[in-house]
């Protein structure tokens, strides 16, 4: 009730603020003015909807959180015992990786390149996690290192005639070289200074690539960048772009796979546990440094290596691809999807990357909602769509009389 | 007795503050020793200097792990000190809050084992042999503190006492010689603090492990100490055995006040 008569007063507030602008129009050709009373209303019980709904979702949060305090057992999220439940997530992996399969062949390559691109990200997103999500560590310039990648195949390509799948693991190394490179200095840093040093970092790269004529070709950038090759096949536009396709799938298998076994390593939990407290985790033994230059270095081997694959899927690169917005919305992926969540980080990147595909028509609005979701997120589900599940360990207690049932 | 952890003349100085003066201490093998004094004293600097946080201005802090080599620790990284065979608990509870009740304790096993990247990756014979032997190892700590149910359970979900607790588990899991206590009973009830009582002298009995606690639960003080030293604005200001600390006119001085006539 209360609610309502909230509601009710920020409508009324609304129709006041927007009547000069809603409501009177003056018509400069006619010289009269238009009362246009129709919209007034319209602004009044859209307000007072918006303003609800707000009210109605905030307090169901309140709820929660003290239902949460007082320590009542909580009921597992339907999304967790969906994914712990092997009858519902097998028929759904297989389900998935037929359509992936099937994808290139039903839809036209228009559509299997921008699945490509999703790919791509889901993989710097990945990439991204290790050093944000495990690691804590904010890394705003991470960017730089998918261009170190992409200017090392397309300069080797250019200088000494390197192919893909040579330049693919030098990329990577580069990319982790240059991670290093980064890591030492910021050693010291945290939070908000971290960010504010690795974003730098991101605008030098992306500075030098578009300055230095010489090295990089400044703005005009670097084209004819060959395609992957395929044991010397040559492969036509649309048989290049499904080949790609399937390339970008195995190498995010290939991703997902390592991530998920760091994660459950004992480096990961390093890395976890300097996210949580850098003093105990020195206490404990932990090498900061080591650890801090892991996850940086590892981060930007993944970076590395999408840029080569970038590099070869645009066949052109200028410093223009390699913008601090690039660096954003990878962030905006790993942060949406769900800090440390694997599965997270892959339903963000196809919903930050897919969404503004196939909303074309809806474009010009595409930062406003980008940004409006963001902001809601953060309010009302600040650990991302998907919360990083904690890996719980069942025992079974190797004792003489324990049965396996302890499982 | 020989002692495992001498500290000479240690002195550590803040800008111009100076938070310990020249201060001794000397923790024997199979030892529980406590180190009190009021608020300010320079305790927890204490322990920074010794575990590596703070690097002394001057004077000297070594270690002789039973049956090892004697070592230099000043100076060395905060990490290393822990390898060495030292681990502390914090005055305010830092245990990794969104991790569950094992995993911390896995943290402490961490600087016993050795799977680098690769392994992790590769996950080959030795690292799935090592991580087992963690899991295994974090576990059998837990149920000695008692903590076995709670496996599972996020940290920051346990009730304090138990975060308490687990802070020593995750501490004896790194394999120490020596374990600092800092406050471990602040803020327990009157049961807590009996249990952390037995728990501790249980540790050094059981484990062979010597502990050098700061402590302002004067009844768990005096109960399991074998030795106390009092420090007051950065001095020591009296050592020795609880009777004799009790009786000790400077001590009482430095907690009631010159005017205090008891």
């Amino acid at each position: 009730m209360k609610d309502l008569k909230g509601s009710f007063y920020i409508s009324l507030w609304f129709m006041l603020l927007t009547f000069p602008i809603m409501v009177i129009r003056v018509n400069t050709i006619e010289k009269v003015i238009e009362w246009r009373w129709r919209n007034m209303a319209l602004v009044g019980i859209g307000s007072f909807l918006l303003s609800f709904v707000w009210r109605l979702l905030l307090n169901r949060k309140e709820r929660s959180r003290k239902l949460s305090e007082e320590g009542s057992a909580k009921p597992l999220a339907i999304g967790r015992r969906l994914m712990e439940e092997p009858r519902i997530y097998r028929p759904v992996l297989t389900a998935l990786a037929l359509l992936a399969i099937a994808l290139p062949f039903l839809f036209s390559s228009y559509q299997t390149n921008i699945m490509t691109t999703a790919l791509i990200y889901v993989m710097l997103g990945l990439g991204l996690n290790i050093v944000v999500g495990l690691a804590g560590l904010l890394d705003l310039g991470y960017v730089a290192f998918y261009a170190v990648g992409a200017y090392s195949y397309a300069l080797l390509n250019y200088h000494f005639g390197l192919g893909f799948w040579t330049a693919l693991p030098v990329g990577a190394l580069l990319g982790a070289l240059f991670g290093i490179l980064l890591g030492f200095p910021v050693l010291r840093l945290r939070g908000d200074y971290l960010a504010i040093v690795t974003l730098g970092f991101g605008e030098i790269i992306r500075l030098i690539l578009e300055n230095w004529n010489a090295f990089s070709f400044g703005p005009s950038g670097i084209s004819n960048i060959p395609r992957p090759g395929f044991f010397g096949v040559n492969l036509s536009l649309h048989e290049a772009t499904i080949y790609l396709y399937f390339l970008m799938i195995a190498l995010c298998l290939f991703t997902i796979f390592v991530v998920n076994r760091l994660q459950n390593s004992r480096i990961g939990r390093a890395w976890i546990a300097l996210r949580e407290d850098e003093v105990a985790c020195e206490a404990m033994g932990i090498d900061k440094t080591r650890t801090k230059l892991t996850a940086f270095a590892l981060g930007a081997t993944w970076a590395g290596m999408v840029g080569v694959i970038f590099a070869a899927k645009t066949t052109f690169i200028n410093p223009a691809s390699f913008t601090f917005m690039e660096s954003a919305m990878i962030l905006s992926i790993v942060v949406l999807g769900g800090m440390g969540s694997i599965v997270g980080v892959i339903l963000g990147a196809f919903l930050l990357i897919l969404t503004p595909e196939y909303l074309r028509a809806f474009s010009a609005y595409r930062m406003l909602l980008f940004g409006m979701t963001m902001v809601l997120m953060m309010i009302f589900r600040p650990q991302g769509i998907v919360t990083n599940i904690r890996r719980v360990n069942r025992f079974a207690v190797r004792g003489k009389d324990d049965e396996p049932t302890q499982a | 007795m020989d002692s495992i952890l001498t500290v000479n003349k240690l002195t550590m100085d803040f800008g111009g503050l100076r938070a310990l003066n020249s201060v001794d201490l000397q923790v024997g093998q199979d030892e529980i020793v406590a180190l009190i004094g009021p608020n300010g004293a320079g305790k927890t600097t204490f322990f920074n200097c010794v575990t590596g946080i703070h690097r002394p201005t001057e004077g000297d802090i070594s270690v002789s792990p039973p049956g090892g080599k004697i070592h230099r620790i000043d100076g060395v990284k905060i990490h290393k000190v822990t390898e060495m065979g030292m681990a502390r608990t914090f005055q305010n509870i830092r245990l990794f809050p969104n991790m569950t009740v094992l995993e911390n304790v896995m943290i402490g096993r961490h600087c016993r084992a050795e799977a680098g990247v690769l392994g992790a990756v590769l996950r080959d014979k030795r690292t799935k042999h090592e991580e087992e032997e963690i899991v295994s190892r974090s576990h059998e700590i837990l149920v000695k503190i008692g903590l076995a149910g709670q496996v599972d359970d996020l940290a920051k979900n346990l009730p304090y006492g138990a975060q308490r607790r687990l802070e020593i588990a995750r501490a004896l899991a790194t394999e120490p010689f020596l374990l600092l206590l800092d406050e471990p009973a602040a803020g327990m009830n009157p049961r807590e603090t009996d249990e952390l009582e037995e728990l501790i002298v249980r540790i050094r009995d059981e484990e062979k492990i010597s502990i050098l606690m700061i402590e302002h639960d004067m009844r768990i003080v005096m109960s399991i100490s074998d030795r106390i030293f009092v420090l007051d604005h950065g001095e020591k200001i009296a050592e020795g055995t609880a009777a004799k600390i009790r009786e000790n006119p400077i001590v009482i001085k430095a907690y009631l006040g010159e005017d205090f006539n008891a």
